[in-house]
């Protein structure tokens, strides 16, 4: 039986003076991670000094924060507890339409632009950019626009909401039904099926569950694009909220945002439901 | 025996066409009343949103002839003029966009140290204390769901006009986000090191620097990547509210109607994004193959 090294039993420095040549990484390694760590903080000083932020504007800043956060105690409604009721619900329903119209715009946009359903590259190249556009632009611009051509108010919003969802949509949709199988819709052909049928009954419920799960989950996320778009004018409780903000009323301004907080909360926990239900539904099948 | 498709007995046939008549009667039913639950949704929501499809094909014109109209005036003639002309103020813009970038990029570093710190006290298989633990993770909760513009509102309220309120309501949402995406990679980390380390004696901060981090931090890396592409876009409209950066530039030119600007400006937003996007997907491939995008 051979010898082992025993190391328990040495003293520790003596093992670490053994294996030190096992811990210690190579120079060049050490040099990039002292690099990277350089380089982000140089650059973060050179942000602050280009953005012009002073250090001495956060302490003046901190107390007027701690002030205006004094005075969202206790929350209250201002009175206005009706508008602040209908406001939700008109975000909701902001949010709602958007979501479906969008969701139904870019259904056939999604085959035009799904690699095989479109044998035309063209065609396909144009409309991805397209959707690219769509989507690079943020909602809230979205909004500024339509209010400027549809005028202010909660349809504004809708359209801004429908337009760049459609942009997400399309890429989503068409990755959808990229991922489906080719197998069901030959099936349909072979049997006899026009190529209408072959997208309905061979297409459509392969991408279907896919899309449902991702419309849900979009009007998850437009609660929240809702409840923003309200401060350029596009209607919801964004409005209210940066009204209030504006005129310093911060604990109408403390109600409306744990009203947000409740609703969103709320919206996660239904579309969780649902969504588990969807999947648990086709799982089965 | 005679070759041949076989065929069932009638009675039996009979049976099976009519329990898939049933079947097939079932799922209409059900497509039948979400379509109808559906369509009343869409009703209610009609009226509280205001739609007016009246009003819709009223501006319809208006809505192509501004698309029109924001594209610039570009003639084969003179076209480096023409787009002189259209880009009269680029080096403005240019500025003004590295202004965004930067503030997206300060914020993305507030949120992505603050959530490195924070999500292993939320995390369930590192906390050290469970109430503590349900703290933080309700303070993450508060910063994801409040929109970082509504945040950018506040702090202008606070620290006044300029790209710091920008810079801190982007950090704030950023470390909201990126606090519960942080707490879920830890989570599925492998403990065996972890126990390595507590069992030779090391504390909770030895813990997480030798046990934890050496294996999540290529993770975080990715996702803080993520979250400042998506800040980039965020920072683009914080300026609406006056919080710096190129927002406020474009919605001055879309308010007063600067139909040629607006086109200029988006172009710019774009094409920043795009490249953005870009590089950060580059840097994150070679990071980690992370799968998810979250």
């Amino acid at each position: 039986m051979s010898q082992r090294p025993r190391v328990l039993g040495d003293d520790p420095l003596a093992v670490l003076a053994r294996h030190r040549a096992l811990l210690a990484r190579p120079w060049q390694q050490r040099a990039v991670e002292l690099g990277a760590l350089l380089a982000m903080l140089v650059s973060t000083l050179f942000s602050i000094w280009w953005l012009d932020i002073s250090l001495a504007q956060i302490g003046p800043g901190l107390s007027q924060l701690a002030r205006l956060v004094a005075l969202m105690f206790p929350p209250s409604t201002g009175g206005h507890l009706q508008l602040f009721l209908t406001s939700p619900a008109e975000t909701l329903a902001i949010a709602f339409l958007g979501t479906l119209t969008a969701a139904v715009v870019a259904a056939p946009i999604a085959i035009l632009a799904a690699a095989n359903t479109t044998p035309s590259l063209l065609l396909r190249f144009l409309i991805r950019r397209v959707l690219d556009t769509t989507r690079g632009i943020h909602t809230l611009i979205w909004a500024v626009v339509f209010v400027g051509v549809v005028g202010l108010g909660p349809f504004a919003g809708i359209l801004a909401i429908a337009v760049s969802d459609t942009g997400a949509y399309g890429k989503l949709f068409s990755e959808a039904i990229e991922a489906t199988q080719g197998r069901e819709p030959e099936t349909v052909i072979a049997s006899g099926g026009s190529s209408w049928m072959a997208v309905r009954f061979g297409l459509l419920p392969q991408v279907l569950p896919v899309i449902a799960g991702q419309v849900l989950y979009f009007f998850e996320s437009n609660t929240r694009s809702a409840t923003i778009i309200g401060i350029v004018g596009a209607g919801g409780i964004g409005l209210q909220l940066s009204e209030q903000i504006r005129t310093y009323n911060f604990d109408q301004v403390a109600f409306i945002v744990l009203m947000i907080l409740v609703a969103v909360t709320i919206i996660d926990w239904i579309s969780g439901k649902l969504r588990a239900a969807m999947i648990g539904q086709s799982a089965r099948r | 025996m005679p070759a041949g498709v076989p065929s069932l007995p009638q009675h039996q046939l009979d049976r099976l066409l009519a329990s898939y008549g049933r079947e097939v009667a079932r799922r209409r039913r059900r497509w039948l009343t979400v379509f109808l639950a559906l369509a009343a949704l869409v009703l209610i929501a009609g009226r509280y949103g205001e739609v007016e499809l009246g009003n819709l094909f009223h501006h319809l014109s208006g809505l192509t002839s501004y698309f029109g109209r924001i594209l610039p005036a570009l003639s084969y003639a003179n076209f480096a003029s023409d787009v002189g002309e259209w880009y009269w103020n680029y080096f403005g813009w240019l500025k003004l966009l590295f202004d965004t970038v930067l503030i997206a990029y300060l914020g993305t570093l507030a949120g992505t140290f603050g959530a490195g710190v924070l999500a292993f006290l939320a995390a369930d298989n590192l906390a050290p204390s469970r109430s503590l633990r349900w703290c933080v993770k309700r303070l993450l909760e508060f910063c994801r769901t409040v929109p970082d513009i509504v945040f950018a509102l506040l702090f202008v309220s606070a620290f006044g006009l300029g790209p710091l309120a920008g810079v801190l309501a982007i950090g704030i949402h950023s470390f909201g986000t990126l606090g519960k995406l942080f707490t879920e990679v830890i989570e599925n980390i492998d403990l065996k090191p972890v126990e390595g380390v507590r069992s030779t004696g090391g504390r909770f901060a030895d813990a997480v620097r030798f046990g934890a981090l050496p294996q999540i931090l290529p993770n975080l890396a990715s996702y803080a990547l993520l979250r400042f592409e998506i800040n980039v876009r965020s920072s683009s409209i914080v300026g609406f509210v006056g919080a710096g950066g190129i927002g406020q530039d474009l919605f001055v030119a879309i308010r007063k109607f600067y139909y040629s600007d607006v086109s200029a400006i988006l172009l710019m937003i774009i094409v920043t994004v795009a490249i953005i996007d870009l590089v950060t997907e580059r840097i994150r491939h070679r990071l980690a193959p992370v799968e998810t995008v979250g």
